[in-house]
């Protein structure tokens, strides 16, 4: 059992966990991902590491909540147990010296940019962050993000806040601006991964992409988390999560990422009504 | 052989089932295990040969004519005993072993009748031990050694059962949230219900094993590390064939198409079949097509019966001679209503707009000179193409060694395949210290001869930990 330490709501449906897992942040690289089953009938889901801590022992994810899982997540609380929290899984991030860097993060996508921009800049690279949200509300981290890149520009869809957006029209600036960049990385919902591909492909430069697909085991053993790189069969939980975006089959992975829609669906219409009836039924779960 | 006095059933006793029309709508096990008075009558078929000449059939050496003699008389405590004096996981092998090819094909009864049904009645015996109370097995005094083995299915806990009864320390380091390997994730509920394995697995914790679950070696610790920092005298590598095959035809990648893996883990390991009550959800439509002819195929195609597929098809490239699945498993497949097209083998996937599975695109087989197996190769008929409807397919075609353990540990040699190259006299590898045995090493395999590489590597780490090397 894994004991939350901390809980912190960064923006509504954004919650942060702070897990004691000492097995884990002893070996944790930026990049990598843990998977968790919150209970005895849960789901193992994948959560990228976006921060750790190896004297502590702990392991922080940040995660939106999107369906059943991440919802009943959701109302965990410090001082509650995860059953299970595996990991570090997935290969690192590639931390060279490359130069002049950009690290792109939407949504969620900005807590797991945020330890690799951090780990590129130590490593003596300029890295210039570009964040995006939905909304002003839905934007967090912008401090750490901050202090973990040389310089930071933020955007939002709806012009809530600095400027209306998407963190493309802010690519495309700084590819403008700037010229040799180096490497490109970004990590947040799929259409937004493959905008910034289609973008960086015409420049010519090299992008890298956090993949999140469906996952089961993470270890190699199901090969549920398959994806097309290059033309080849590849398993995003251990060959990645990380590769070159210009080689990903975005069009396979976007209609494998709904293959479970409708049972999505259904999951969260019983988890939703087992909570709103109020009977001693439980919501009839026969728990 | 003086055996011949009274007149011998020549047939083994029946083996009670669930109704096949019943038993494809749920997930309880199909054989439900001989009565007290059946397993007196099957024990006592027995003729008690001199040589035991089935003994020299079970890869964990069994004393099989003293058990069974144990349980004709009723002792069935002392039968379970005798068992487990060699055997830490009789519930399974009872239910699992192939023993046909194994300790009943040497059985003398078997050469003019059926052979004893050894594995029914040491089924029984460890089913009636665990309904009456487990009494604890002696464990010698402490060596002060300790031991880390890698991966919890059979070959790792029979090893660690040893080398705790020999008094060493051992930490069992599991991938999964449970231990036990293939046994919970791939062997469905159906065959082997998982609180018979977990049951033999507390078994083990009796005897001073740790296991630690959601601990995958090469990412938490390697090998070398677990020896040089973790205070670890000596590593037992028991991680399995856990990489699924895929035919590498186009379409592979559709949604609908699973690897056997995948659609067991889902249903035994995480349950699926009770969704939405349990989390994970799984996906069967009206017909299923299954790539393979051995016990994991055997498995799927049930599996997706009972979750509710219209049509569950076997499709095999050989023919039916050639079905490396048990017998029995075939059998009871073909009662619950899979069906089977051999000498056929898919080309390609088709789909649809949304990606989905529609048909695969099949080629007709015929059978031509033998191959290195021994078995006559399937060779493609030209133009036979033809087009099978089908909304899902599970590939299983077998499974690869796993590579993370053999990646991130230096000097461990590997074969071409990538499995660990290690001793079959001793289980010793490339590297001093560091033993291996079960599907890593052999390709996969059975329950029972991981168990028996597991105990081989027991007496060489023994050996290796006492200085008699
Ligand atoms: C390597 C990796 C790292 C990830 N890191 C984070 C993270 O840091 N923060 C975060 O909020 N999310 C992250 N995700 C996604 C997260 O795992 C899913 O949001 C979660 O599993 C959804 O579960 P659910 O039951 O709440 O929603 P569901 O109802 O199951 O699904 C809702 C949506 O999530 C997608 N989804 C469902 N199951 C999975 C799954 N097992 N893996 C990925 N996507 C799935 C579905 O396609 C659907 O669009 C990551 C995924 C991967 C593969
Ligand atoms: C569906 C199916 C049906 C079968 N039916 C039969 C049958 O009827 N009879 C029979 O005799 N055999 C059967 N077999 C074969 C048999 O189950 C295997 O041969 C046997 O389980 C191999 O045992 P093992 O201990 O070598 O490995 P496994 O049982 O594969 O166990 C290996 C364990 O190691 C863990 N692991 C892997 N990598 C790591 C790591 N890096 N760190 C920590 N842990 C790790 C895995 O998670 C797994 O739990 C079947 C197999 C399958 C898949
Ligand atoms: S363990 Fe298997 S081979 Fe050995 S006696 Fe039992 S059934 Fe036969
Ligand atoms: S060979 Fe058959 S009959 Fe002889 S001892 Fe073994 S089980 Fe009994
Ligand atoms: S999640 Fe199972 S192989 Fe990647």
């Amino acid at each position: 059992m894994y004991r939350i330490l901390k809980k912190t709501v960064l923006a509504p449906s954004i919650n942060l966990f702070k897990i004691e897992a000492p097995q884990v942040a002893k070996k944790a690289e930026p990049g990598q991902f843990v998977i968790l089953r919150m209970h005895e009938k849960g789901e193992r889901i994948p959560l990228t590491i976006a921060d750790f801590d190896r004297e502590k022992g702990t392991v922080t994810c940040v995660f939106q909540e999107v369906g059943k899982t991440t919802e009943e997540l959701g109302t965990f609380d410090e001082g509650d147990f995860i059953q299970d929290f595996v990991g570090p899984l997935g290969v690192p991030s590639h931390i060279g010296s490359f130069g002049r860097t950009v690290c792109v993060g939407g949504g969620v996508g900005v807590a797991p940019v945020h330890p690799i921009a951090r780990a590129l800049k130590e490593a003596g690279n300029e890295v210039i962050g570009i964040i995006g949200a939905r909304t002003r509300e839905l934007l967090f981290w912008e401090d750490k993000l901050r202090s973990a890149c040389t310089e930071l520009r933020v955007v939002t869809d709806d012009g809530s806040y600095v400027r209306k957006g998407f963190v493309t029209d802010l690519l495309k600036e700084v590819i403008l601006e700037k010229g040799d960049i180096a490497l490109c990385l970004a990590i947040g919902p799929l259409p937004m991964m493959r905008a910034v591909c289609e973008l960086t492909r015409k420049h010519s430069i090299k992008t890298i992409v956090s993949l999140n697909t469906i996952m089961v085991d993470g270890t190699g053993m199901c090969g549920c988390c398959r994806v097309t790189v290059g033309g080849e069969t590849r398993f995003a939980c251990v060959d990645g999560p990380e590769f070159d975006g210009h080689q990903v089959d975005f069009a396979e992975m976007s209609r494998r990422s709904v293959i479970y829609k409708p049972q999505e669906l259904l999951a969260r219409e019983t988890y939703n009504q087992r909570n709103t009836c109020r009977c001693a039924c439980n919501g009839g779960s026969g728990k | 052989m003086t055996g011949k006095r009274k007149s011998i059933n020549p047939q083994k006793s029946p083996m009670p089932v669930q109704d096949p029309a019943l038993r494809v709508k749920n997930f309880s096990e199909v054989a439900l295990g001989y009565s007290e008075a059946t397993v007196v009558t099957e024990a006592n078929r027995c003729l008690q040969c001199k040589n035991v000449p089935c003994r020299q059939g079970c890869p964990v050496d069994i004393d099989i004519s003293a058990f069974i003699k144990l349980a004709a008389a009723g002792d069935f405590a002392g039968a379970a005993k005798k068992i487990k004096e060699k055997n830490a996981l009789p519930g399974v092998c009872g239910r699992v072993c192939p023993q046909e090819n194994q300790c009943e094909k040497y059985c003398t009864l078997g050469k003019k009748h059926e052979p004893v049904a050894i594995g029914r009645i040491e089924r029984f015996c460890a089913d009636w031990e665990m309904a009456n109370g487990i009494r604890p097995q002696e464990v010698a005094p402490p060596t002060g050694k300790r031991v880390a083995v890698v991966g919890s299915g059979p070959a790792g806990l029979t090893c660690a059962a040893d080398l705790a009864k020999l008094g060493h320390r051992v930490t069992i380091f599991e991938a999964l949230h449970l231990a036990g390997g293939v046994l919970m994730y791939g062997i469905p509920e159906f065959r082997l219900p998982k609180a018979i394995v977990q049951a033999e697995i507390q078994n083990l914790k009796k005897l001073g094993v740790e296991i630690q679950v959601n601990a995958v070696v090469g990412r938490i610790a390697t090998v070398d590390e677990l020896m040089e920092e973790g205070g670890f005298d000596a590593v037992f590598i028991g991680t399995g064939a856990g990489l699924p095959h895929f035919m590498k035809i186009p379409g592979e990648n559709a949604c609908g198409v699973y690897s056997a893996n995948e659609f067991l883990t889902r249903t035994n390991l995480m349950k699926a079949y009770l969704f939405p009550n349990c989390d994970t959800p799984i996906r069967v439509g009206r017909k299923v097509a299954v790539l393979g002819g051995g016990n994991v195929a055997m498995d799927a195609a049930r599996t997706a019966l009972r979750l509710g597929a219209e049509e569950s098809w076997i499709v095999y490239r050989r023919s039916k001679v050639e079905l490396p699945a048990r017998q029995e498993e075939v059998s009871h497949a073909a009662e619950e209503g899979v069906r089977f097209k051999f000498l056929t083998s898919p080309t390609r996937f088709l789909y649809n707009d949304d990606y989905w599975l529609t048909a695969m695109e099949c080629l007709q087989y015929e059978l031509g000179e033998p191959d290195d197996s021994g078995r006559r190769r399937p060779v493609p008929i030209k133009g036979s193409e033809f087009m099978m409807e089908v909304d899902t397919v599970v590939v299983a075609i077998g499974q690869g060694p796993n590579p993370l353990v053999p990646r991130t540990t230096k000097g461990l040699e590997c074969s071409k395949r990538g499995n660990i190259v290690a001793n079959p006299e001793t289980g010793a590898t490339s590297k001093p210290g560091v033993f291996a045995g079960g599907d890593i090493v052999t390709g996969a395999a059975t329950v029972i001869l991981a168990m028996g590489a597991g105990r081989t590597a027991a007496n060489s780490i023994h050996d290796y930990l006492t200085g008699k090397q």
